[in-house]
């Protein structure tokens, strides 16, 4: 099927056959990582800006990479140190940087919605990289291609996502996307953390670690955003890490082709125990592989096209 | 607009002599060189292993065989409406050093060899890179000569020139069809699209490509 949006917004919104269009592209797009000279022809001339208002290292990388090996120039701009902190509306800053005409704007916000709203105002594509707790669609579609290159499908696998669920982007994707080509996803965390509206969007809940993962073919731990944890969602860290934490013992009870996945930054002896980050089972540094050739996926599908 | 076919060019046992007559030349030419194909996807992969087979029976020794996908080099990118698809491109040897004979099915624009060529120059440095197709049917657009010609085929640009495999389409053969109304093309700037967009591709029936 053809790819034909202008931006990519939501998992929410895609096709499963425009997943599996973009999975399809990121693969063959993996090839240019293992040559020697890491760059195509391809996106000569167009130019890509990151914009990120939340703080980003992996994906603002990795979206910069994607960018250069495709040949397109990409700009950075953080808000901090910007005219954001002069009072300059979001939606001013972007206006301007569009009078600068670039091809695809990349942007993280803080406020669920910030991208889909550029993406209306904006002549050019838009590309959400995480808009508050609302999706992460790049994430998703890098969880998808990691999943389906190390089981070699996707539809009817079991996937477990452990962790604070009411605060991740990368779950809310990661459901919407995984419903979408058939898998069937359970949620497991503190019933703090899970929230009630989960069971609409298709997922199974649990509230026993033990269960949630026993049977699951992909084990996904979600990072402790501590900087949200300030409602009281939990008692301590150490309790957290204690029922809810990815331990060797607990691994121990897992299938025995079960992987471990992780979207990053890794709390180590929170969320998940060291031994298990660097276990044969977990593909968390696939998963940032795979991140580059993913956002060139993206970035050929929007930007490659006829000019607007 | 139905497409009618005009004539048979090449039969299963045409198609296999005129590989098996590349095949010799190839041989001849490289003088022992290292040689290596490498087929443009789709049906320049198939035509390159059945070449490789060909000198294979000659030397007692297959060359190495890779697959080049030109999408990421197409100099149409930015004018088409629909983004073709990326396919992966395996050459799995070093390049530096190999006499390269790029291996596809028909030779129109030499727009397709032009990205080639570049696609492998970003791979390695060949020592020759030489140009097979089973079909040169003319109307290049750019300073491109085939060295090994399967059959030279005059066409009107109106006509396309559809390469069938059994690997791909059931069966062996190289006919060409025209559009079935016999209007004339509707102006240059169209004309201009369908020759790097490669209409011969298009119009493959029960096939996407």
């Amino acid at each position: 099927m053809a790819w034909t949006r202008k931006d990519l917004v939501s998992m929410q919104d895609l096709e499963a056959a425009e997943i599996g269009d973009v999975l399809d592209t990121a693969e063959s797009m993996k090839e240019i990582a293992t040559r020697e000279i890491k760059k195509v022809p391809t996106l000569r001339g167009k130019t890509v800006v990151n914009l990120f208002y939340e703080a980003s290292t992996r994906t603002r990388t990795s979206f910069e990479i994607a960018g250069k090996w495709l040949s397109a120039d990409v700009i950075n701009f953080s808000a901090s140190g910007s005219s954001a902190d002069k009072g300059e509306s979001f939606l001013d800053t972007a206006k301007n940087i569009e009078a600068m005409s670039p091809d695809v704007v990349v942007v993280r916000h803080k406020a669920a919605g910030g991208p889909a709203l550029l993406a209306r105002h904006l002549r050019c594509a838009v590309v959400n990289a995480g808009d508050g707790a609302h999706e992460h669609p790049t994430q998703a579609l890098l969880d998808l291609l990691t999943i389906r290159e190390k089981k070699g499908h996707l539809e009817g696998l079991n996937v477990t996502i452990v962790g604070d669920i009411t605060h991740s982007r990368v779950a809310r994707s990661n459901i919407h996307g995984m419903r979408k080509m058939g898998m069937t996803v359970t949620v497991a965390g503190p019933p703090t953390l899970i929230p009630p509206a989960c069971q609409e969007m298709g997922v199974k809940v649990s509230h026993r670690l033990e269960e949630a993962i026993a049977h699951a073919d992909v084990i996904m731990m979600l990072r402790l955003q501590h900087e949200r944890m300030t409602g009281g969602f939990i008692p301590s860290l150490r309790e957290y890490s204690r029922v809810w934490g990815l331990s060797l013992d607990r691994l121990q009870q897992c299938r025995p082709d079960v992987l471990i996945m992780h979207p990053g930054p890794v709390n180590r002896g929170v969320e998940i125990s060291p031994e298990v980050a660097d276990s044969p089972y977990s593909v968390i540094l696939d998963q940032v592989t795979n991140g580059v050739a993913v956002r060139m996926a993206v970035l050929y599908l929007l930007a490659g096209g006829k000019a607007a | 607009m139905t497409i009618r076919e005009k004539a048979e060019v090449l039969d299963a046992a045409g198609l296999d002599r005129a590989l098996t007559r590349i095949g010799h030349e190839i041989v001849e030419q490289a003088g022992g060189a290292d040689l290596a194909l490498v087929g443009i996807k789709t049906r320049g992969e198939t035509l390159a292993d059945r070449i490789a087979e060909k000198i294979a029976g000659i030397e007692g020794k297959r060359p190495a065989v890779g697959a080049l996908d030109i999408t990421l080099y197409r100099d149409d990118l930015g004018s088409r409406v629909e983004q073709p698809q990326v396919r992966s491109t395996e050459i799995p040897f070093p390049l530096k050093g190999l006499t390269v004979v790029l291996v596809d099915d028909v030779l129109f624009t030499g727009r397709t060899i032009r990205a080639a060529m570049d696609a492998l120059m970003d791979l390695g440095r060949p020592r020759v890179i030489r140009l097979a197709v089973l079909i040169d049917r003319g109307h290049r657009e750019l300073p491109i000569r085939p060295d090994y010609i399967g059959k030279n085929l005059p066409t009107s640009r109106r006509e396309t020139v559809a390469v069938m495999l059994k690997e791909h389409d059931g069966q062996d053969r190289v006919v060409i069809q025209e559009p079935e109304d016999h209007e004339p093309p509707s102006g240059s700037a169209a004309t201009g699209r369908e020759a790097a967009a490669k209409p011969r591709r298009t119009v493959r029936k029960g096939r996407e490509e």
